[in-house]
């Protein structure tokens, strides 16, 4: 038995090295040919979400009134929820539609057909990295004007944790909505609301001590069920609370978290294993 | 090989739910393939014969792994290089550079590899400097070709060949037919579907007859085609 787990292991591992050329060159067609054709180029990486978050900034702190942006520094806390939360949506959409972007190849030439969706969330991965650079620029421009300016500790390494529970999550579910995806279409469109309400279950644009719940209450637990509450509020909390980081790292959401990206990771390549070979029927 | 074939076209979430729980629904099972048993050894060139939707394609795609066979195995050893479409692995708003590299890597070669390949690659599809353009702007011709070269380039051992013979002008076409003789002379194993029993005399030292997805010859290329040639006739 443990024999043939190691067979088995290895001929995937032989499998994987086979085909990491690959995988490197369908990472790089993404990025590459997502600004291709466009005057600014691989600078909208950077440009976005810079745009965003001065819109989302405007909006909530001059038309809702600032009261729902007393908190710390909007634009910073606003722009940290944004970053991972988008990097989290892009890369499960696009590896959601991996394999129907890729029919024609998938039909001509042999690949391991999971190097689909991990290509999309790796592409995603390298884009989000690049998009880092604004919030480091953002967080530069309010220190140097001396505007709420935000005090970056040595703890900002924890962002690592966030970043990488992310990156096994969204692979999980990617994997999951692609499988899905091959055999009914709709998910695609029901994915993109599911996405909105996510949106708005996650605390990005607002605190969630805004939200008049009792610590401990029944809404907020119901809240934190979403693993990206859990991930959005560590990397916040090692970004911009390094120096009441233990005050606001909380360990619980961080195992929580975890086990719910390595569940969603066992869950998506299982079900993506038990039904790869019917894909080509049905694209 | 058996495929599902679904007479009533239910292609939403809500129809395939309504039938799963009424257990409506209903697939005609068709084998595409079936009892096809064959062994080739390094350096044999076997011609594949069969009528229009006699199970060909569907074996050469078998083999080269893009489908998977619904009972028994195939077994392969060696780099297969197989040019079922040629250019299937482009990507339209990749330059013809990017292609190659591209291509290459869905045969698992890496970069550094290609790259000492490179220039044989470019100079033998007479692509020239249009090598940077998307490969959208090229004409059919000039991918087959490009993909024809990426593919005989890397020395592959098992050339799968769907009918792409016929790859560009004459000249072209011509220049290719030797590539593919020197490379038989190497020793390449080739499996070559066709319908011409000329093309598959010259090339080929074996081959088998499909009909209707069944193995119904299978021997010397030279017996076999006069067996084909009969049933033409016969048809």
């Amino acid at each position: 038995m443990l024999n043939r787990i190691k067979t088995a292991a290895r001929s995937h591992i032989d499998n994987f090295m086979k085909y990491r050329f690959l995988l490197r060159e369908l990472v790089n067609k993404n990025i590459k040919l997502q600004y291709r054709n466009s005057v600014l180029g691989i600078f909208w990486t950077f440009l976005q979400p810079l745009l965003t978050m001065i819109v989302l900034a405007f909006v909530f702190m001059n038309v809702f009134g600032k009261d729902s942006s007393k908190v710390v520094n909007y634009p910073v806390y606003l722009l940290c929820g944004r970053l991972l939360f988008n990097f989290y949506t892009t890369a499960t959409k696009r590896a959601m539609t991996s394999i129907r972007r890729q029919a024609s190849m998938i039909k001509k030439v042999y690949v391991p057909k999971y190097i689909y969706p991990l290509s999309s969330v790796l592409s995603a991965f390298v884009t989000f990295l690049i998009s880092l650079s604004v919030l480091v620029v953002v967080i530069l421009f309010f220190n140097l004007r001396g505007m709420d300016p935000i005090s970056v500790t040595w703890r900002v390494v924890y962002t690592i944790v966030p970043i990488l529970i992310t990156l096994v999550l969204s692979l999980g579910v990617g994997m999951i909505l692609a499988t899905v995806s091959v055999f009914f279409k709709d998910v695609e469109n029901l994915y993109d609301v599911f996405c909105l309400l996510l949106f708005y279950l996650t605390p990005i644009v607002y605190h969630p001590s805004r939200l008049n719940f009792v610590e401990g209450s029944m809404q907020l637990r119901i809240l934190k069920i979403n693993p990206l509450y859990g991930l959005v509020s560590m990397f916040r909390a090692a970004v911009i609370w390094g120096n009441e980081f233990s005050k606001n790292w909380d360990m619980v959401l961080m195992y929580y978290t975890a086990a719910f990206a390595v569940v969603t990771v066992i869950v998506g390549f299982w079900l993506f294993y038990r039904n790869q070979d019917k894909f080509i029927l049905h694209i | 090989m058996r495929f599902n074939i679904n007479k009533e076209g239910v292609d939403n979430a809500k129809e395939y739910f309504i039938r799963l729980v009424k257990h409506e629904l209903h697939y005609t099972e068709f084998w595409a393939l079936k009892d096809v048993s064959f062994k080739l050894k390094k350096g044999d060139r076997m011609g594949v014969l069969g009528f229009n939707g006699a199970g060909k394609s569907t074996l050469l795609k078998t083999i080269a792994g893009v489908l998977k066979p619904t009972q028994g195995r195939v077994h392969t050893e060696g780099i297969i290089a197989p040019m079922l479409e040629l250019g299937a692995g482009f990507d339209s708003n990749y330059s013809g550079r990017e292609n190659i590299f591209l291509y290459a890597a869905t045969m698992g070669f890496s970069r550094k590899f290609i790259q000492e390949k490179y220039d044989e690659i470019v100079e033998f599809s007479e692509i020239g400097d249009f090598i940077d353009a998307p490969i959208k702007s090229y004409s059919s011709g000039m991918r087959s070709r490009l993909g024809f070269s990426i593919a005989t380039s890397v020395k592959p051992e098992v050339l799968i060949l769907d009918e792409v013979l016929s790859v560009g002008d004459a000249a072209f076409k011509e220049k290719s037919e030797r590539r593919l003789e020197s490379m038989m002379s190497d020793g390449v194993t080739v499996l070559y579907v066709s319908h011409s029993t000329g093309n598959v005399e010259r090339i080929c030292n074996k081959a088998i007859i499909l009909t209707q997805g069944q193995l119904v010859a299978n021997g010397d290329a030279s017996d076999v085609c006069a067996l084909y040639r009969c049933m033409v006739n016969e048809k």
